[in-house]
């Protein structure tokens, strides 16, 4: 496997598994059963999505890698997922947004890579994509839901709004193995995506009598490996098990 | 396919809907018979995340190994993606006498219009009287209804 196409395999690995972990710290904590168990289902899609592309990657990759070895033995600055996917939960609202901005971005990008030239990604992402309708539809009908709620479900989605936009940015600003991947035919050139996002985010916002924000200052680096302080925390929380036991199984 | 080896799958349930064989499910997708009496057994996941997959590839194994097939290689293929649309109508009668709602054909109803709900009938009294209480329930594959007439929660066995 060509580099470049590891390295972006691994980092559509990471947006899954990252924000997979993330949701499934509401496990046991979910406003109400039902919501509880949709957000750790949505987690299980992810991971399963992240488990494909990982199994993908090691298996082309070689070395005596393992989709295991690259979940969890890998650093922080190892990791290329957007920095999007590693904020922390917050409250209901913020989890609610960062999935729609994702779910969105996946949706989009999904739809596009069953048309890659590589067989298995074009495969996985024709799966993922159908799980991801489910998610973005869930996501989407929450953000009306609470945006077009109360005054505190309003405002907290305002709040919400305020921490994660500067992070949406990133996800179409494309990196290195991104426009390889695209010179070659692997995967849709990536700043082609956002105006599409931007319109399904006016639509949602419309009727959820949100603002779109405008576009300002993006944080950007965790395609690259620069990560805000919170991914390390999940990797001590994720990786404890097979840090501390070496590849103990059960 | 050898017909002798479908016979053998029909006896390997979904383990977390045993009414169900994993040919009733559709995942199923190929056996290939070796020269070398080697078995290979194609299988497509229905869900990516679904914990049951490792489970139903050991369960093919040891059934296999059951009725004399020692050497069986199972492989997974994600494409094309599994649809609801490859449940055969016998496991479709199967989960709604088991109280789960069958899913219902994909064209009609895999809708993705916000707010919108499948007009599910009920398992038990086939009500239409129906309403959605979750999209998502006890496993990737169902959602959580509700009776409004014999006033049962039930699965459906989502569209896909």
């Amino acid at each position: 496997m060509k580099e470049y196409l590891f390295q972006y395999t691994l980092h559509l690995a990471d947006n899954a598994l990252i924000l997979g972990h993330r949701n499934s710290e509401w496990c046991g904590h979910g406003p109400a059963l039902e919501q509880d168990i949709a957000i750790t289902n949505i987690s299980l899609d992810l991971i399963g999505q992240a488990r494909s592309f990982f199994q993908y990657a090691a298996d082309r990759y070689g070395n005596g890698a393992t989709e295991d070895s690259l979940a969890y033995l890998r650093d922080a600055r190892d990791f290329t997922n957007c920095l999007l996917t590693e904020q922390q939960n917050g409250d209901w609202a913020k989890t609610i947004l960062r999935q729609f901005f994702m779910s969105n971005y996946q949706s989009l990008l999904y739809d596009q890579l069953q048309q890659s030239k590589d067989e298995q990604l074009s495969a996985i992402s024709a799966k993922a994509l159908k799980e991801v309708t489910y998610h973005l539809k869930w996501s989407s009908e929450w953000v009306i839901r609470l945006g077009d709620g109360t005054d505190e479900s309003h405002a907290r989605m305002l709040k919400a709004l305020n921490d994660l936009w500067p992070y949406t940015g990133e996800l179409f600003i494309p990196v290195t193995y991104e426009m390889q991947a695209f010179e070659e035919g692997i995967a849709p050139d990536i700043k082609t995506l956002k105006n599409n996002w931007l319109n399904k985010v006016a639509t949602i916002f419309e009727e959820a009598k949100l603002p779109v924000p405008k576009e300002g200052f993006s944080q950007t680096g965790g395609k690259t490996g620069l990560h805000t302080e919170y991914l390390g925390y999940i990797l001590a929380d994720m990786q404890y098990l097979q840090r501390t036991y070496p590849n103990n199984t059960w | 396919m050898n017909q002798k080896i479908l016979d053998i799958l029909a006896q390997v349930p979904d383990p977390e809907v045993p009414v169900l064989s994993v040919l009733d499910l559709g995942i199923i997708r190929d056996v290939i018979e070796r020269d070398d009496n080697k078995i290979e057994i194609i299988i497509t996941p229905t869900y990516t995340g679904c914990p049951a997959m490792d489970v139903i590839a050991t369960n093919i194994r040891m059934e296999m190994a059951a009725h004399g097939y020692g050497q069986v290689k199972i492989t997974t293929a994600l494409s094309p993606a599994w649809t609801t649309d490859w449940m055969s109508e016998e496991g479709k009668q199967k989960l709604k006498s088991y109280g789960i709602a069958p899913p219902l054909p994909k064209q009609q109803t895999c809708r993705s219009e916000l707010f919108s709900e499948e007009a599910v009938p009920c398992p038990h009294c086939d009500s239409y009287h129906t309403n959605r209480i979750s999209e998502f329930g006890s496993t990737a594959c169902k959602a959580l209804y509700h009776c409004q007439d014999c006033k049962e929660p039930f699965d459906y066995f989502k569209c896909h």
